[in-house]
C-alpha cells in the first residue's frame, strides 16, 4: 500500500507527462498543477484510470481571467477529487484570450457539461467536443462574456450614482 | 437535439406533444423551465433551461468586501442559509489562517444543524404535498418556523438569515435562545415522529415513490451528485465526515444511506438525516465549551459598541471593516461544507485586495440537476415532478 498525499500524486504526473506540468504548488495544503492546455484529456483520463489515485469525481470547473498575463488570460481551473483516497488535486490550464480553447471534459464526466457552458457563458472558454455549447445562466442574445474582468460590475455609461468617494 | 433522437422512431411515427414545464409553474417550487417532449403522458425528451433568476453574484462578489458577500451566499440555498454563510465565513477563515475557538466550532454546528433540518423538513413535506398529502406539509412548517425564531433570536433575521461573522457569532447565545432550542429539542421529535408514521412506511406513499426518478451510484458519481441524493444512491460520501470542518470530528452521528437512488430513498435519507442532525445538535449543546465567541481578528471582527463609542482604536477598526478595507493575504482557497444538497464549495482566488478576485461557488443543485433529463426519460409526468422535488432543486442554488 502507497503512501498516496501531494508528492505521490505529483510524482506520478511527472513521470507520466513531465514538461508538460509546468508549475505546482500547494496553496493551503492542496496540490495544483499548472498543465499544458492540450493535455487535459489525457490527464483526466490518466487520473481516472490510475489503479492507486482513482480520481473519479469532478468536484468543479470554473473559469478566472488575467488580463495582464500576456499569452495566458484566460484559464480553466478543474477540481478533481478521489473519494477512495480522500485526496483533491486542482489543475489549471491556461490559453491565450484571442483563441480560447481546450477539450472538454465531458467525455469522461457528465457532470462537466453544465460546469463548463457556464465556464463559456461567463469567459467565452470554447470546449471542444462539448455536446451542446451554449449560454446557461444568460441570455442567448449576449454578445460579450460579462466576468471578463475588463467589464465593470454596472453599466459605465450612469450617471446616477457616484462611488468614487468609497474608492470604487 | 429533439429531431436526432426521433431518429431511433423511423419505422412509427409517433406524434410528439411537446409541454412547456415552468418557467412560473406552481409545481416546481421555482423558476425553472423544463421543456418536455411526451408520447402521451410519457416524457421522451427533456430540456432544462435555466438562469431565471440568475443574479450575478460571482460577478457582484468581485466588487464586494469580504463581510458583504456573506449576504450574497444568504441567497444560494434560501432553505438553509446559515449553513452557506458559516461556509463562506470559514473560507474567509482559511484564508487568513484564523484560529477558531472551540465554542464557535460548536454554535456553528449548532445554527448548521437546524438549518439542515429546516432544509430537510421543506424538501420531505413538499414531496408529501406532490403526492397528494398535504397534512405532512401543514404540520412540519409549524416546526421549520420554531427553527426560524431560533435563527431570529441569534442573529435577528428568519431566511436570509447573515448570521455568524467572519471569525465568529455576532453573539452569544442568549438565554432566550437557549430555551428555544432546548424546547424544540423536547418537542420535535414527538411531531416529528407522526410526520414519520404518516408517510414514511404508508403503503400508499411507498407504492407512489419507491421506483420513480431513479439514479445508480455511478451515474450519479459521474454527474457530481453529493449530499443526499447522492447517499440515496449508496456512495457514503459527507464533507463533514471526510473533511471535518468546523469541529464535526468531536460528534457521534451517523451518515444514513439507501440503496435505489430513487425518489423514496432520497426521502427516506433525509428523514434519517434529520434524527442525526439532532443527535448532533444535542451532543453539541451538552458539551458546549465556556470561553469566547469569537475569534481574535479585529481586522474582520467588529468590536462592541460600546468600545467604538469611547476607545480609538476600537473606532478606526469599526470604520476599516465596515469600509471593507481589511488586508487579507494573496493565495487561494477552495473550502466545501456539506450544505443542504450537498457539497456547497467555495473557491476564492486572492490578490491580496478588498475583494476577492475571483469567487466561485460549487453550488451542489446547479452540479446535479444536470441529471434531470436523464433520470425522467421515460417516466410519467407526474413522476417528473416528485423527482424534482425530491432532488430538492432549489432555483437560487442552482442560478447563482
Amino acid at each position: 500500500m502507497v503512501q498516496i498525499d501531494n508528492q505521490y500524486i505529483l510524482t506520478e504526473l511527472q513521470d507520466k507527462f513531465g514538461e508538460r506540468i509546468y508549475n505546482s504548488y500547494e496553496p493551503y495544503g492542496l496540490l495544483t498543477i499548472e498543465l499544458d492546455k492540450n493535455s487535459i484529456k489525457e490527464v483526466l483520463q490518466f487520473l481516472y484510470d490510475h489503479k492507486e489515485l482513482q480520481m473519479q469525481f469532478l468536484t468543479d470547473v470554473c473559469g478566472i481571467h488575467y488580463p495582464q498575463v500576456v499569452g495566458k488570460e484566460l484559464g480553466v481551473v478543474y477540481h478533481v477529487h478521489s473519494l477512495i483516497n480522500n485526496i483533491r488535486l486542482r489543475i489549471k490550464c491556461f490559453m491565450p484570450i484571442e483563441n480560447p480553447a481546450i477539450d472538454s471534459a465531458t467525455f469522461l464526466f457528465s457532470s462537466a457539461n453544465w460546469q463548463e457552458r457556464e465556464t463559456f457563458d461567463f469567459y467565452g472558454i470554447i470546449f471542444i467536443g462539448h455536446p451542446n455549447l451554449k449560454r446557461i445562466l444568460n441570455a442567448d442574445e449576449m454578445d460579450y462574456f460579462p466576468m471578463r474582468k475588463e467589464y465593470p460590475l454596472e453599466d459605465g455609461t450612469r450617471t446616477d450614482k457616484d462611488d468614487s468617494y468609497f474608492g470604487r | 437535439m429533439i429531431e436526432s433522437l426521433a431518429l431511433n422512431n423511423k419505422s412509427e411515427k409517433i406524434d410528439y406533444n411537446i409541454l412547456n414545464l415552468g418557467p412560473t409553474h406552481p409545481a416546481t417550487h421555482g423558476v425553472f423551465q423544463n421543456v418536455l417532449k411526451m408520447d402521451g403522458e410519457i416524457i421522451h425528451e427533456t430540456t432544462s433551461t435555466i438562469g431565471y433568476i440568475h443574479r450575478a453574484f460571482e460577478k457582484i462578489a468581485e466588487h464586494k468586501p469580504f463581510y458583504q458577500i456573506t449576504t450574497l451566499t444568504d441567497r444560494l440555498n434560501y432553505c438553509s442559509s446559515p449553513i452557506n454563510n458559516m461556509g463562506w465565513h470559514m473560507t474567509v477563515e482559511k484564508l487568513l489562517g484564523v484560529e477558531i475557538p472551540k465554542r464557535v466550532d460548536y454554535m456553528r454546528v449548532i445554527i448548521m444543524e437546524f438549518a439542515r433540518i429546516a432544509d430537510h423538513l421543506v424538501c420531505n413535506s413538499i414531496i408529501g404535498a406532490d403526492t397528494g398529502a398535504l397534512t405532512g406539509f401543514t404540520y412540519v412548517f409549524q416546526w421549520r418556523e420554531k427553527i426560524y425564531d431560533i435563527f431570529e433570536e441569534v442573529c435577528g433575521a428568519r431566511l436570509t438569515t447573515n448570521i455568524g461573522r467572519i471569525g465568529g457569532m455576532e453573539r452569544d447565545f442568549s438565554p432566550a435562545c437557549m430555551k428555544k432550542m432546548h424546547d424544540f429539542l423536547n418537542d420535535f421529535p414527538k411531531y416529528f415522529d407522526e410526520f414519520t408514521l404518516l408517510l414514511e412506511r404508508n403503503r400508499i406513499f411507498m407504492e407512489r415513490n419507491i421506483g420513480v426518478g431513479p439514479i445508480s451510484a455511478e451515474r450519479a458519481l459521474n454527474y457530481g451528485f453529493t449530499g443526499p441524493n447522492l447517499r440515496a444512491a449508496g456512495v457514503d460520501y459527507d464533507v463533514r465526515v471526510m473533511n471535518p470542518y468546523s469541529s464535526y470530528q468531536d460528534f457521534d452521528f451517523m451518515i444514513p444511506l439507501g440503496t435505489q437512488g430513487d425518489t423514496y430513498d432520497r426521502f427516506v435519507v433525509r428523514q434519517h438525516e434529520i434524527r442525526e442532525s439532532l443527535k448532533i445538535i444535542k451532543q453539541a449543546l451538552n458539551n458546549l465549551p465556556e470561553g469566547k465567541f469569537f475569534a481574535d481578528v479585529p481586522d474582520f471582527f467588529l468590536p462592541p459598541k460600546e468600545e467604538v463609542y469611547n476607545n480609538m482604536e476600537a473606532l478606526i477598526f469599526h470604520f476599516k471593516i465596515v469600509m471593507g478595507e481589511a488586508t487579507v493575504p494573496v493565495g487561494e482557497v477552495y473550502h466545501s461544507v456539506e450544505g443542504g444538497n450537498g457539497e456547497l464549495g467555495f473557491y476564492m482566488v486572492s490578490d491580496g485586495g478588498r475583494t476577492p478576485y475571483r469567487l466561485h461557488f460549487r453550488r451542489p443543485c446547479f452540479v446535479s440537476y444536470q441529471a434531470y433529463p436523464e433520470m425522467i426519460k421515460g417516466s410519467m409526468l407526474s413522476d417528473a415532478i416528485l423527482t424534482m422535488s425530491s432532488m430538492n432543486v432549489i432555483a437560487g442554488e442552482l442560478d447563482a
